[in-house]
């Protein structure tokens, strides 16, 4: 990896910064451990296999969790009704209970006792099942990853260079995707349908409309997956595949995405707050279930700390980016995901007209690469000052792509000079992939030579941003994470804690809770899965 | 807005064989590479084929029919196997008289930056401008509120949830025409935006009258959009056959709108003189 200390950081304000993180975080987290969400109850019923929608597209998992917030709560959760209505109706199966409770004849009942005990234990067995199909899909990923190295695993290892794709249609999707990973791509997006963050439900089946974008439905995940894999072998590479979790579904797209192997999934602490006013509560409780499922599906999430500075000024905002991260990273930590499953967002979105704008994107890509020297960082390009000059934006884009290469960035989001103007076509994708290219060969180890003169503008800058960054941690940890949200110190927007969509699905658990998904992942060690596999049987 | 050098007489001197033109009002141009008058253009494109001799015959063969002539192929490069990147230059023979060409009739109020927005409203309000926004009839898209009001916004531009000084009140989808008109009157919205996305037989312009005229009966003694009720906007990719007085709004924006244009025109509309 990069050789560390280029900016002979203070360890001392390092530390300062991680414990005043912790600090902040740690009420949050709490809450997150005596809430439920809708989503995260029907994840639940996921994991167990129930799938499939009404013909009004409406999901069974839906139907299900409302029948039994309508009949008894959700304070519970969904598993003791549920699994007791299966032990002692005639439903069969959790699709058939879904479809008897959407037309009314089931009543549900929270069970005490023997049934009590009959009901975790039949909705553990479900629940281990899903989750030792997300451990088998992870050791497939692990073996693949063997067979068909990626350059991340090289030495030197060589940034993922990370391409979208974004039709609307699924089987447009596929070949786009392929031809991208021919084309070099290492990790592909399919970008989702405007909106569906917003959604309450999971749509369903491969999906051939969307707008500026794909839904992301179980069923494309595998059509995508299967795509991959197949130009993958062709390509002696694994291809990575992406998509999103944030958004009011985040548990169950986290469980769908593990169970069809996906490999990252964009997973922000914050982006549904600020930029799509979700309910901070719902976002804070619907993560930590989310994030344990990538922890335990080998998933490496990807923030979205480049947002912040689209909204705010790149120069100003810095600090906020830090903030940020460390956030998401000690609630990444905290929900069991390692450091190499943390692909930490920033960007490069200072004004091209600022003097010295490229020492300061230096300072500031440095300094997140040396606070997190284990993470994958994302780093992401120019978008806001792209202006439609399509020669100028090729230029900045160089730029950017010579700074990723300076400070050891690891997953390199490539820059398309039409940014703004269309998505990428063809040629647009191939004169991207042209420029990265001749960046990396011409520069080679030239990072090896990167050494900001000690006390230096470069080094100055980064040590004042993190100065910064330390202050706003203190400020947040004295006046509390969901006030500062509410005060609008992230990404300019003020987001109340009782404001904003979902606050209807969120649940205190009350005594005697029952979530086995959640009881295996707060309790095992999501790495040690496949040690776990060969106890448990099919 | 003629510049020096596009004069008619200049530019017709150069095209040989031009008849002469007594008292001539024409402004002839053409694109400029080097020399007045040279009709030179770039242009790339990509053609499904594989790169060789014959990729860039049918390059140039294109390049004719565009009426470039000569044209040149400067740059080929094949893009995998199946097609094939072209830069070509050449010469275009067309004439443009720029005389005849009407200046646009652009929009009758200014794109402001968010900054000038926020200005404008703390200097002629002194409080935060009030916008109600939603979905309305059975329409549950909200991709075009969500543009137009999320801070995520649209087109690389914030919607305007990020303007410091409005206050976005997004109601989200299916809400009714009764809950639209008591929010906003609980709000004391200077401003209301309604979208419809997608609607069957005509039922967005149905659901937009039904809405304006619910307005209009709710705040009776209204002077004027701002005075005595608030701005009503319609918005959506539908209603380019129809005028605001047709539905009974002040205002309604098309397909590709951005939050910026929907800013500039809330001031202009409710802060008069704050839009100069």
């Amino acid at each position: 990896m990069t050789p560390q200390g280029k900016l002979d950081l203070d360890p001392e304000a390092v530390r300062t910064a991680r414990r005043l993180a912790a600090r902040a975080a740690e009420p949050v987290i709490r809450m997150a451990r005596t809430h439920t969400t809708v989503s995260v109850e029907r994840a639940l019923l996921r994991l167990a296999g129930l799938s499939g929608a009404d013909d009004g597209g409406r999901p069974w998992a839906n139907h299900l969790a409302d029948a039994v917030r309508d009949q008894v709560g959700l304070e519970h959760g969904v598993a003791l009704p549920v699994w007791d209505a299966l032990n002692t109706g005639p439903h069969g199966s959790l699709a058939g209970l879904a479809r008897a409770a959407a037309a009314g004849r089931v009543r549900f009942r929270l069970p005490t006792g023997t049934d009590a005990a009959h009901a975790t234990a039949a909705a553990t067995a479900a629940a281990r099942a899903g989750i030792t199909r997300i451990d088998r899909r992870r050791a497939e990923r692990d073996a693949l990853l063997r067979r068909l190295p990626t350059g991340d695993a090289a030495d030197p290892p060589r940034p993922l260079v990370y391409l979208i794709v974004a039709t609307g249609d699924i089987y447009e999707d596929i070949p786009q995707a392929q031809a991208a990973a021919r084309e070099g791509a290492d990790v592909v997006a399919v970008i989702r349908s405007t909106g569906q963050s917003l959604l309450d439900f999971v749509p369903e089946g491969a999906t051939r409309e969307g707008y500026a974008g794909t839904y992301a439905t179980q069923e494309n995940f595998r059509l995508m997956r299967a795509a991959l894999d197949e130009v993958s072998h062709e390509l002696g590479r694994y291809v990575r595949l992406t998509n999103y979790a944030s958004g009011l579904c985040m548990p169950e797209i986290a469980t769908l995405a593990g169970l069809e192997r996906l490999d990252m999934m964009l997973n922000d602490c914050m982006y549904g707050i600020i930029f799509r006013d979700i309910n901070p509560r719902r976002t804070f409780i619907d993560q930590r279930f989310s994030r344990q499922i990538h922890a335990r599906a080998g998933i490496v999430i990807n923030t979205g700390e480049d947002n912040y500075l689209t909204t705010a000024d790149a120069v100003d905002a810095a600090h906020t980016v830090v903030v940020s991260q460390l956030l998401n990273e000690r609630f990444g930590h905290e929900a069991g995901l390692t450091d190499a499953q943390l692909g930490l967002g920033h960007a490069f979105e200072i004004d091209p007209s600022v003097p010295e704008s490229f020492r300061l994107e230096l300072a500031h890509a440095q300094l997140v690469r040396e606070l997190f020297p284990g993470a994958p960082l994302k780093y992401m390009p120019p978008t806001k000052h792209m202006t439609g000059n399509i020669f100028a934006g090729y230029l900045l884009d160089a730029f950017f792509n010579l700074a990723g290469v300076l400070t050891g960035q690891s997953i390199i989001l490539i820059g398309m000079m039409t940014e703004g103007i269309h998505t990428p076509w063809l040629s647009d994708r191939d004169l991207a992939l042209e420029n990265v290219r001749y960046v990396r060969d011409a520069c080679g180890r030239l990072a090896e030579d990167f050494v900001p003169r000690p006390g230096g503008f470069i080094a100055e800058r980064a040590r004042r941003v993190l100065a910064e960054s330390v202050d706003l941690l203190a400020r947040i940890g004295d006046e509390g994470l969901l006030t500062a949200i509410a005060d609008g110190t992230f990404g300019v927007t003020r987001r109340p804690p009782d404001g904003g969509k979902g606050l209807d699905g969120v649940v205190a658990r009350a005594d005697g809770y029952v979530n086995p998904a959640i009881e295996i992942l707060d309790t095992e060690d999501p790495h040690a899965a496949r040690a776990h596999e060969e106890e448990v049987p099919a | 807005m003629s510049g020096p050098g596009t004069s008619g007489a200049a530019a017709t001197g150069t095209v040989p064989g031009a008849p002469a033109q007594p008292a001539d009002t024409r402004q002839v141009i053409r694109p400029y590479g080097d020399t007045t008058g040279d009709g030179m253009v770039q242009m790339s494109f990509t053609l499904p084929v594989p790169a060789g001799p014959r990729a860039d015959a049918a390059a140039l063969q294109l390049a004719g029919k565009m009426g470039l002539d000569p044209a040149s192929v400067v740059h080929s490069k094949p893009m995998g196997p199946d097609f094939t990147f072209f830069i070509v230059y050449g010469k275009v023979g067309h004439l443009i008289d720029y005389a005849s060409i009407p200046a646009p009739e652009g929009r009758a109020y200014p794109l402001l930056s968010a900054q000038e927005v926020n200005r404008a409203i703390r200097r002629a309000l002194n409080r935060r401008l009030v916008v109600v926004g939603a979905c309305i009839g059975t329409d549950a898209h909200t991709v075009g509120i969500d543009a137009i009001l999320n801070v995520k916004g649209f087109a690389g531009e914030k919607g305007l949830e990020y303007y410091r000084e409005i206050h976005v009140v997004n109601m989200g989808a299916q809400v009714t025409v009764e809950e639209l008109v008591e929010r906003a009157k609980a709000e004391d919205a200077d401003a209301v935006l309604v979208s419809q996305v997608v609607t069957q037989r005509n039922a967005h312009l149905h659901n937009t009258k039904q809405m304006a005229a619910a307005f209009h009966a709710e705040y009776p003694t209204a002077v004027a959009a701002g005075i005595g009720r608030p701005l009503l906007i319609a918005g959506g990719p539908r209603f380019d056959t129809v005028t605001p007085e047709d539905l009974g709004v002040d205002r309604i924006f098309g397909k590709g709108t951005t939050p910026a244009e929907v800013a500039g025109y809330l001031v202009h509309a409710l802060l008069p003189g704050e839009d100069a």
